[in-house]
């Protein structure tokens, strides 16, 4: 077993110095540089004061202090974290790539055409017939996206009944919190024994007010929805419109496409299935795709191709805006790069060297894993061990966790997820790192970790009695 | 065993051999990683994306000579997105893999790092706003305006349905509003100002005790600093609704704290530390009085101890979250814009106390110089009102569109504002071009 290693710079013996920014020469300036009144400025403006070698180290020490793809495995189930490649950065970083949103479109052909071909691309790849890139991050591309389908409703007089989306239990929680944002009421559809969607339940709960049906294909389980023509048929019947969340794209790319199963609208995780680094939690990018019939109801501007030359302009019946500019434009710009470089072929094949491994994963692993057969990711069952007590286990053996304790129809789940980013011996590893956790004593799984950064995190404490600034550490 | 793309016939990301494959393969049980594809027929995709695979060289190349398309142009331009310089540490930093790499911090003991870095910035905020509270990222200004009046709706005492926002609000940044308070009925109404300011007579008009937030920029859209957000707070608060303010972390660094005159909420855009204008790609900044604690949209990174009685950091209150209280929670954010804040971080510690507030008085200075220099050229009248400037202001010509097209071919771009009315945005990014900028006016307007 291969540990992964957490350099710590440890400098806690030397008087007492405790490493956070604002220990280090704090300093308070006065303002009196303007001729600016005096009722319209601050007095003074305390904040850390640290030279630049200082700086330096402590956030390098930082850095040292974080596991990221390049640090290791990094199985999170529906997060689809996989290895960033090096050279998108330096394409995000030409300076001719930072323009102001405002300049005139004849200046910036450049960015409206890698934007116009991003629009394209995505297309193509989930069988949409327009796109937006506007939504910063998928949920902001969910919300998007139901703002859409209200607007479809709206502008068809079915504005006042269509009331209802349709979620089930299973899917991630943005679904159901992107749907109350637009005004929506949630309705819970519960799976049926194999995992899926069950029909005679969906059938209960479509009706007049149903404004869509909101699904994750396959879904967090790894499922692929067996009958998701009959489910499309079903919904569409009912006057409602099918909503795909593009969560697990990575499992279907070129094998499968939203928009042959039915779907109307989709949202896509660019900084998953598309390989664009996450950030430690962002910026990511959550496009939309509609097909025909609700492209005119888009955020506006789109950008669109004449002869050449791009232009922004606003569809007949846009729901307006939903980012201030043209979304998360530099994230975009790596995404692009990343499907150029792969190419048709290599996102196929990154689909199925994703599926194949998960499914190596899983046959490696001796723990209980109730739903089969699964694409991407799979959940297995930690059994009557604490799934978040065995995932700080994991951490011990030098490998990121998989996601804990959801969804909550498997017992105590593991969900993993490994990409085709990881190889054979690394696979090796990590279901090592699983049969070590389960077999360790019980015990050690509640005093993991032992080998990170930092212990077990008291997070009752955290919550209960909230510091969130170095202003409250003091605070007790 | 190094292979060419050509013999890897797939994704260049995936290390697997041949050999393993077939090891893989025959540990699952299949012949063919196709047959672990349980997909109806009917609904298999056999047709081709129609995009070309490329090398690495190819498609920086392609990339880089398409954004060549882009005119090479000096930008005085802002209304709400501006660049400073951004020190070399912040690219150098943030580009560690092991930053940028990673993951939301679900397993705080493997990402103390970006922990304690959300914390650091969440505490900037706290400082430059005077409130007790900052979430570590929204979207972007828009966005985080947004939310703010859904924050409104949702922690006022009594009922009410409408937000008061001011004329000179950027129509993008009412668009988003609008779309996000729809779903909560409320809707969007606007106060007029004078010259660019906000009086209090005008709220006093505007406001009654179906309004649940009272919307002001400072510096507002136009580069004016507000002058009477004391007096305008008071009003706010008398009728029970929020009070949010529009800024900015270096404009915070020089005007008088928020909180001081009854701020309840600040939103804005972070970016104009740690990024460059990339096409309007920000930060959305959003901190606000300790009493919405339970209701602040987004997440929170607190301090807390490990088992060994060490400080150690941790996304906390999460019962808000999406992932737990799913419909009932106070956003539906989950990915954020955690990485900008991290540069805004380095950003603003890089400059320091000191620092930061040079900049600003010199955002301020540098727009009351450069409106002074246009308003001697004839033709030119700036600035356009007796106000207190920063980073920006507006002037009068005859014919801005004609203006602004002369300008453009001389490599320096303006807004334009209505037939004659031009906008320019002045810091430390474009000041070396202030002469060069002058001598194009007296150029064009000869």
């Amino acid at each position: 077993m291969q540990h992964h290693t957490q350099t710590i710079w440890n400098d806690s013996d030397s008087a007492g110095y405790e490493p956070l920014l604002s220990e280090r020469n704090m300093d308070t300036v006065e303002v009196d540089g303007t001729d600016l009144p005096d009722h319209l400025t601050r007095d003074s403006l305390e904040l850390p004061e640290l030279s630049e070698p200082e700086l330096a180290r402590h956030y390098t020490r930082l850095s040292q202090m974080n596991y990221g793809i390049d640090s290791g495995p990094y199985p999170l189930g529906s997060c689809t974290m996989k290895y960033n490649p090096k050279f998108t950065e330096d394409v995000a970083s030409l300076p001719s790539a930072a323009v102001h949103p405002d300049r005139e479109e004849d200046s910036v052909q450049g960015t409206l055409q890698i934007y116009h071909e991003l629009q394209e691309y995505l297309g193509r790849i989930g069988g949409m017939d327009a796109v937006t890139l506007q939504p910063p991050a998928g949920a902001a591309g969910e919300f998007a996206g139901i703002l859409v389908a209200k607007a479809y409703h709206e502008a068809n007089d079915e504005g006042d009944h269509r009331s209802e989306v349709i979620v089930p239990t299973s899917a991630h929680g943005t679904n159901f919190a992107s749907a109350a944002m637009a005004g929506y009421d949630v309705v819970e559809l519960p799976e049926n024994e194999d995992g899926r969607v069950d029909l005679e339940a969906l059938s209960a709960a479509v009706g007049e007010s149903t404004a869509a049906l909101m699904l994750t294909n396959p879904n967090t389980l790894g499922l692929f929805e067996r009958n998701i023509e009959e489910i499309a048929t079903i919904v569409h019947d009912a006057g409602g419109l099918m909503y795909y969340d593009g969560a697990n794209l990575n499992a279907l790319l070129g094998r499968a496409r939203p928009g042959d199963m039915g779907f109307d609208i989709m949202h896509y995780n660019v900084h998953k299935t598309f390989a664009t680094p996450h950030g430690g939690g962002g910026p990511g990018a959550g496009p939309v795709g509609v097909c025909e019939r609700l492209a005119p109801f888009l955020p506006t501007p789109q950008v669109r191709e004449n002869d050449g030359e791009y232009e922004l302009f606003e569809p007949d019946e846009t729901i307006g805006k939903v980012h201030g500019a043209m979304g998360n434009w530099l994230v975009l710009l790596k995404a692009h790069a990343y499907i150029r470089r792969l190419g048709g072929d290599g996102l196929r094949d990154a689909s199925a060297k994703a599926v194949l491994n998960a499914n190596y994963l899983a046959s490696q692993i001796d723990l209980e894993i109730p739903f089969e057969p699964f694409h991407h990711e799979f959940v297995a069952s930690a059994g009557d061990r604490d799934a978040a007590d065995f995932a700080k286990r994991m951490l011990d053996y030098g490998v990121h966790p998989p996601t804990t304790k959801w969804p909550e129809n498997v017992t105590e789940a593991l969900m993993t997820e490994p990409t085709e980013a990881e190889s054979k011996a690394t696979l090796d590893q990590l279901a090592d790192a699983f049969a070590a956790a389960s077999t360790d004593d019980v015990s050690e799984l509640e005093n993991a970790p032992r080998q990170t950064s930092a212990g077990r995190i008291d997070q009752t404490s955290a919550a209960r009695n909230p510091r969130l600034s170095w202003q409250q550490l003091d605070d007790s | 065993m190094t292979r060419t793309d050509d013999e890897r016939k797939g994704t260049p990301f995936a290390p697997h051999t041949d050999d393993e494959v077939e090891a893989m393969l025959e540990a699952v049980g299949v012949d063919d990683a196709d047959e672990l594809f349980d997909i109806d027929a009917s609904i298999r995709f056999d047709g081709e994306f129609d995009i070309d695979a490329a090398t690495e060289q190819t498609v920086t190349r392609e990339l880089t000579e398409t954004l060549a398309r882009n005119d090479d142009a000096v930008e005085f331009l802002g209304r709400g997105h501006y660049s400073h310089h951004i020190p070399s540490l912040v690219d150098h930093i943030s580009l560690r893999s092991e930053f940028i790499t990673s993951y939301t911090q679900y397993q705080p003991e493997v990402t103390q790092g970006f922990l304690q870095v959300l914390f650091e910035y969440q505490s900037m905020l706290v400082e430059l706003t005077g409130l007790e509270i900052a979430n570590c990222s929204m979207y972007d200004a828009s966005t985080a305006l947004g939310e703010a009046a859904t924050l409104a709706d949702r922690v006022r005492s009594t009922s009410g349905s409408r937000v008061l926002v001011p004329d000179y609000l950027r129509s993008e940044r009412r668009d988003v509003l609008e779309n996000y308070v729809e779903g909560a009925g409320l809707t969007v109404e606007e106060v007029r100002t004078e010259e660019g300011v906000t009086t209090p007579d005008a709220i006093e008009r505007a406001i009654d005790d179906d309004v649940v937030m009272a919307y002001l920029e400072s510096p507002t859209t136009e580069g004016v600093i507000e002058e009477h957000l004391e007096e305008i707070g008071g009003l706010v608060d008398d009728h029970d609704a929020m009070f949010c303010l529009g800024s900015d972390p270096v404009a915070l660094s020089l005007l008088r704290s928020p909180a001081s005159v009854g701020v309840d909420v600040v939103i804005g855009d972070a970016s104009v530390l740690g990024m460059p204008a990339s096409y309007g790609m920000g930060l959305g900044l959003f901190a606000c009085r300790k009493e919405y604690l339970r209701q602040v949209p987004g997440r929170l990174v607190g301090a807390s101890e490990d088992a060994d009685g060490n400080r150690a950091f941790t996304l906390t209150l999460q019962t808000r979250e999406q992932h737990i209280r799913r419909e009932r929670a106070t956003s539906n954010i989950c990915t954020n814009q955690a990485w900008v804040a991290l540069r805004t971080s380095i950003h603003a510690a890089s400059l320091g106390p000191s620092g930061l507030v040079s900049l600003a008085e010199q955002c301020h200075n540098l727009a009351e110089r450069t409106a002074t220099r246009l308003d001697e050229i004839d033709g030119v009248s700036a600035p356009v009102r007796d106000r207190h400037h920063f980073r920006e202001f507006r002037a009068h010509v005859d014919d801005a569109d004609a203006v602004v097209e002369a300008l453009s071919a001389d490599g320096f771009a303006v807004h334009a504002i209505d037939e004659g009315t031009i906008q320019l945005c002045v810091s430390d990014v474009n000041e070396h071009r202030i002469d060069e900028l002058t001598a194009a006016f007296e150029e064009v307007l000869s």
